[in-house]
């Protein structure tokens, strides 16, 4: 495989010809190997998985009067993660599904990471609304099931909407992800160094023998999954977007914020890719199945996604203004871009609408470095936006002696941090234990690149 | 559902797909019709040479999605209007706007299941055992070798002539699986 060449070409997908063989040794070392960077990692990422772990049972235990919410802004921190982590999952199935219908050659190789992120950030999103609960116990009452008292969920809110969303999107991305696993993991036990793992791979792999007649089956079922998971990816984040634009809270009673919610969730679903993405390139050499064509499409995307926010965020304050609706005018014209977070509201602008810019040069698009930091910058943004959009509205509506501000405390941050080092924790189980590029597809992709028939 | 072509059969290992779609191609023109192939990943054509006909699991998971559709709003339908009828916010007993979100993704979930365990049933997988798996060095047929094989039940077969014929396509080697007890 000495043609291997790791230098920058710019349209290729799959850089040099890589033999089946050695495609197949290069994707499946990191699940035999013992790395010690990993070993870091997952300690690292563990205490944060403590860390979440203990603040959860500290929720619980005390309650949700730990946290900074209280009447009027009762969502805060909780839902702002929700809503955070929830948008950051939908560029998973976006880059496997959306993609996959629009034959985009370069979403093979990324497409299997992005799942795991989706997988996982549904996974931390689904908590914080159980936890909001403050008696998540009782979480089993959205389910429609024949109660003694005779009562049942009120299908007409929001909430309920939101719990179907997002045990559907769950269920799909699991069995989206699985199911384009299923071939890696027979290869994954035909190349097992022992008969433990041969087992564990054997049996995850339900018996793949990758016969004409299954991979017929199989390519079918995936496009279909990948027909019915795009409409579902928009779907998801306009009902959550409808938890706040079915109330009339000035800042929240609005018709764009389906197309705006969905809008956000790509932007900020694309930036956590990055954010995993480049280091595992560097961490594994795997410059030869992610290439700067990678690096630069989702530049683009992001920097298109980065235009739908602006707009959305100058439609809003224009038809506030408009409207003619003192309160409306108040939120958008006064109290966010002047008021007590006016701070948070700036820092978004120019995390979401400034550092985008940057991607209109190609030299950002493709260097590792400019993309990595912007890409954290936009998830520092995104993150502030659902807080400005959840926070400002909540703690001055339409009575001013109502009004109150919100401060979050160390609960609220540990939850937060905790949350993302659960994240980190699982992901990086995923890279240890299961094949994290897919590697049918690549062969594939190797094939109809050589021009044989 | 016929015999998998493999449950007793005469196998060839092929290094390149190229080959194994020649092979499958003379093969084909020699009157075989019980005739399967393998491969690390789906090749371009495949279905054509083989003459599979298109999978039924469009249509049952069509009417899966509208039976997922008629579940969903029928239990919204059922519970807040029927069991026990809520008024929220003065909206009629029919509010058929506010159910449509739980309608469609009730719809889309029992459609994305009806597609997951249709692909199960349609590859008659988990299958932990198949006589392909008794031929040493199959482990690379998930990696880089391709394989074809003629079921012995093949009205075209016959052991000597079909190993005659497969030894014409110039394959790695040729092995007898599954051989009737």
């Amino acid at each position: 495989m000495a043609s291997w060449h790791l230098e920058l070409d710019g349209a290729a997908v799959l850089a040099g010809r890589p033999g089946d063989e050695g495609l197949t040794q290069q994707l499946l070392t990191p699940l035999w190997s013992k790395s010690r960077l990993w070993y870091v990692c997952f300690a690292l990422s563990g205490a944060g998985a403590l860390l979440f772990a203990f603040s959860i049972a500290y929720t619980v235990g005390g309650g949700i009067g730990l946290w900074g919410n209280n009447i009027p802004v009762a969502w805060a921190y909780a839902i702002t993660n929700f809503v955070w982590w929830i948008g950051i999952g939908h560029a998973g199935t976006f880059i496997s599904a959306f993609l996959l219908l629009l034959e985009q050659e370069w979403r093979a190789s990324v497409n299997r990471i992005a799942e795991a992120m989706t997988l996982i950030a549904v996974a931390m999103a689904a908590l914080f609304p159980v936890l909001h609960l403050g008696r998540p116990w009782f979480a089993y009452w959205l389910i429609p099931y024949p109660a003694t008292t005779g009562v049942w969920p009120q299908f007409m809110s929001a909430l309920p909407w939101d719990f179907a969303a997002i045990l559907t999107y769950g269920t799909v991305s699991l069995l989206f992800w699985y199911l384009g696993l299923v071939p890696d993991l027979a290869t994954a036990r035909d190349h097992s160094p022992d008969r433990a793992r041969r087992l564990i791979y054997g049996t995850l792999a339900l018996g793949w023998r990758g016969s004409a007649r299954h991979w017929q089956s199989y390519r079918i079922a995936y496009g279909l999954l990948a027909g019915i998971a795009t409409p579902l990816v928009i779907s998801v984040h306009s009902i959550v977007s409808m938890d706040f634009a079915i109330t009339q809270l000035p800042g929240w009673h609005s018709t764009i914020f389906p197309p705006y919610f969905v809008a956000g969730a790509l932007y900020s679903g694309f930036a956590m890719v990055l954010t995993l993405l480049l280091p595992l390139r560097r961490a594994f050499g795997l410059h030869n199945v992610i290439t700067t064509k990678h690096l630069d499409s989702i530049g683009k995307m992001m920097l298109a996604m980065g235009w739908m926010v602006t707009y959305s965020y100058v439609v809003e304050i224009f038809i506030a203004w408009y409207s003619g609706d003192p309160f409306e005018r108040y939120t958008y014209l006064y109290q966010r871009p002047l008021g007590p977070y006016a701070w948070v509201f700036w820092l978004m602008l120019g995390c979401n609408v400034l550092t985008p810019q940057l991607l209109w040069w190609r030299r950002a698009r493709t260097s590792a470095l400019a993309l990595f930091g912007l890409a954290a910058l936009i998830q520092v943004g995104m993150w502030t936006e659902r807080f400005i959009i959840i926070v400002t509205s909540l703690s001055r509506d339409f009575l001013p002696s109502s009004w109150h501000l919100y401060a979050p405390t160390w609960v609220d941050w540990s939850l937060l941090l905790g949350s993302i080092g659960f994240f980190l924790f699982l992901f990086f189980l995923f890279l240890r234990y299961l094949p994290f590029i897919p590697i049918a597809e690549l062969k594939r992709l190797a094939h109809d690149r050589s021009g044989v028939a | 559902m016929r015999p998998a072509p493999g449950a007793s059969a005469l196998m060839a290992e092929f290094g390149s797909a190229g080959e194994l779609l020649t092979a499958a191609r003379s093969l084909r023109d020699l009157g075989y019709v019980e005739l399967e192939m393998f491969s690390p990943y789906p090749l371009p054509g495949a279905e054509e040479v083989l003459r599979l006909r298109r999978p039924r699991l469009p249509r049952v998971v069509l009417a899966a999605g509208i039976a997922g559709v008629a579940l969903g709003f029928g239990v919204q339908w059922f519970t807040n209007a029927r069991s026990y009828p809520l008024d929220v916010g003065g909206r009629p007993r029919l509010a058929v706007p506010a159910w449509i979100p739980i309608t469609f993704e009730i719809g889309v979930l029992v459609a994305a299941l009806a597609t997951f365990f249709g692909v199960l049933i349609a590859m008659a997988l988990p299958r932990y055992w198949h006589p392909v798996f008794e031929i040493d060095g199959f482990e690379r047929g998930s990696s880089d070798r391709f394989w074809i094989g003629i079921g012995s039940s093949d009205p075209a077969f016959d052991a000597a002539r079909s190993r005659t014929e497969l030894e014409r396509l110039n394959p790695l080697r040729i092995v007898a699986t599954g051989a009737p007890q």
